[in-house]
């Protein structure tokens, strides 16, 4: 039985959601808890209010293209329970992982799921369950280095318990 | 099998024999660039001699908070005594200032907080954006983590027409085969030999928007020459094997490219030849940032624009990505054409590009750029749209004050 398993209601993307979308130009210098309430105000106005803690972000190809804006801060601070995507950008992957964000890269994700349906997402095996419609496809599990960071809560939280910062 | 360029500097910095895609590598970074914001937090350093510092998302500061962020970097670098430090007015896009300065260097591994890194992959490093966290660990750690990608070869036959530049390549690319997420680049070919490292960055650095890990360019005659008084340390320049595996090869005959437009709101799959796009009315003109701020896009817009007058209705902004773009663009008389035909040229600074200062968008605008990207909001407002397009068809468009093809300007 693994312990990296996360169960939440799916929110739908499409592809090429980029960085800019999640961390507005207007919002990169405000402070980190006033970030998240303008995320995906130029795509989709409104989706702050609805998401709750616990909900699963599915999309499509090419997922967090763009900056080095930290969008996983953004979805962890909304309480975000896991990122499946199509593929990943690199950066956009490597600012989910660091920011402790369980993700996944599978492909066949977004026919697998209409928005709504509810997801079992097995970030250390890589199999995602849409425990709506009883089906289920397997994604590529991030290598154990990566998911270890995602298992300690994200960098800065190991750099702090190493006494790198204060 | 052999490998290539790319997998050879991996598994040198990770002292491994071969590595192949799909294996995670951790290597030693040769050189972190951290820009604006000192991380004021750290307490210890892997090394402060691996580490360039500099000012260049909002120069001068244009806001309390943007001071105040220069202030806390002026006393990082005073308590760790980093000796690579940029203070406004030796300031540079870190992209085009790393270049110029002989910091990124053929065979080495650089990483910066910005995800137009991969620019540094024209002088034959291997670099990439990091996100802030991921900055700050290896600011602290001097290591990184890298899953090697799968690398397509391009292979550049021919040579541009007139009115064509590498901006259109990249362009011409990115609406053929979209995005390479999690693959790199390796680029060769004859081609080449004409494109000089202006060009090369340009290509290297819009190749963040293709999604890549790593975007590579040959160690050349080109690349040789210009790193030759200029490199601050020996380096070792990779090349592939003979046997080297690419996933796939791409050959481009440049002589058959025409000038390629991106359209608004995404990179991939979003380009198109310059006719499909003639006479879209622009509010903004824009030429600038680590994509093409440099010496030779000043030259084209200032030879396009001499003698003329930006249209009424329009306005165009050029933005130099270095004091030393700066420099040389005053020297050779370009600034002083480009003011008299109502241009306004401002201080180095990634500025516009990102929506940062000196040039936002408002409700409804059209502009057309060559910066780095196009994404909704992303100049300032979201109801503004970004067309991208080479230095030459900016300048030709804010003559005009719609877009036009450069070659019948």
């Amino acid at each position: 039985m693994s312990n990296k398993k996360v169960t939440g209601k799916v929110w739908k993307f499409g592809s090429d959601i980029n960085t800019d979308l999640v961390i507005p130009n207007f919002a990169i210098y405000l402070p980190r808890n006033e970030q998240p309430q303008h995320c995906f105000v130029a795509n989709r106005p409104g989706w702050v209010d609805e998401v709750q803690p616990g909900d699963i972000i599915i999309a499509g190809t090419n997922f967090g293209v763009g900056s080095g804006r930290p969008i996983g801060d953004v979805f962890v601070d909304l309480g975000i329970a896991a990122a499946v995507a199509e593929t990943f950008n690199g950066l956009g992957l490597r600012n989910c992982v660091n920011a402790g964000l369980p993700s996944l890269p599978c492909k066949g994700i977004l026919d697998a799921f209409d928005e709504g349906d509810i997801a079992e997402v097995d970030w250390g095996t890589g199999e995602v369950k849409n425990l709506t419609k009883g089906t289920v496809v397997v994604g590529q599990a991030l290598p154990d280095v990566l998911q270890d960071i995602v298992e300690a809560g994200g960098v800065e939280i190991m750099l702090k318990k190493e006494g790198y910062l204060a | 099998m052999g490998m290539n360029a790319i997998e050879k500097i991996l598994a040198r910095k990770s002292g491994q024999e071969i590595v192949k895609p799909g294996d995670l590598v951790v290597v030693k970074i040769d050189t972190a660039v951290s820009f604006d914001y000192g991380k004021l937090q750290i307490q210890k350093i892997h090394d402060p001699d691996m580490l360039v510092l500099l000012h260049d998302h909002v120069v001068p500061s244009p806001t309390l908070d943007a001071a105040n962020g220069a202030v806390k970097m002026r006393k990082f670098v005073e308590k760790f005594q980093v000796k690579n430090y940029f203070p406004v007015g030796r300031h540079g896009i870190s992209h085009v200032l790393v270049a110029e300065e002989g910091l990124a260097l053929p065979g080495n591994i650089l990483v910066n907080g910005d995800s137009h890194t991969c620019s540094s992959g024209a002088l034959n490093a291997l670099a990439r954006g990091m996100g802030p966290s991921e900055m700050t660990y290896i600011i602290c750690k001097g290591k990184s983590w890298f899953i090697v990608g799968p690398t397509t070869k391009i292979v550049l036959e021919g040579e541009l027409s007139e009115g064509v530049y590498p901006r259109d390549v990249i362009h011409y690319i990115a609406g053929q085969y979209g995005d390479f997420a999690g693959r790199n680049l390796e680029w060769y070919g004859p081609g080449l030999d004409k494109i000089g490292m202006d060009g090369r960055l340009t290509m290297a650095t819009i190749s963040a928007e293709l999604s890549v890990e790593f975007s590579l360019f040959p160690y050349d005659k080109v690349l040789a020459d210009y790193l030759d008084g200029r490199a601050k340390r020996e380096f070792e320049p990779s090349f592939p094997d003979d046997d080297a595996e690419y996933e796939q090869v791409i050959t481009i005959d440049l002589s058959t490219i025409e000038p390629q437009v991106v359209l608004p709101n995404k990179v991939a799959w979003n380009s198109k030849p310059i006719n499909e796009v003639i006479g879209k009315k622009v509010d903004q003109a824009f030429i600038g940032s680590c994509a093409n701020g440099r010496l030779s896009d000043f030259k084209v817009a200032a030879e396009i624009v001499k003698g003329k007058s930006v249209a009424p209705g329009t306005r165009f902004i050029m933005t130099p990505g270095s004091q030393e773009v700066m420099r040389q663009a005053t020297r050779a008389g370009y600034i002083e054409t480009l003011l008299e035909a109502g241009v306004v040229v401002t201080n180095s600074t990634c500025g516009a590009c990102y929506g940062g200062h000196m040039g936002l968008l408002g409700d409804g605008e059209v502009c057309i750029t060559a910066s780095t990207r196009n994404f909704k909001g992303r100049m300032g407002s979201a109801s503004a749209e970004i067309y991208m397009g080479s230095p030459a068809t900016v300048a030709a468009s804010a003559i005009a004050g719609y877009i036009v093809d450069p070659r019948g300007a």
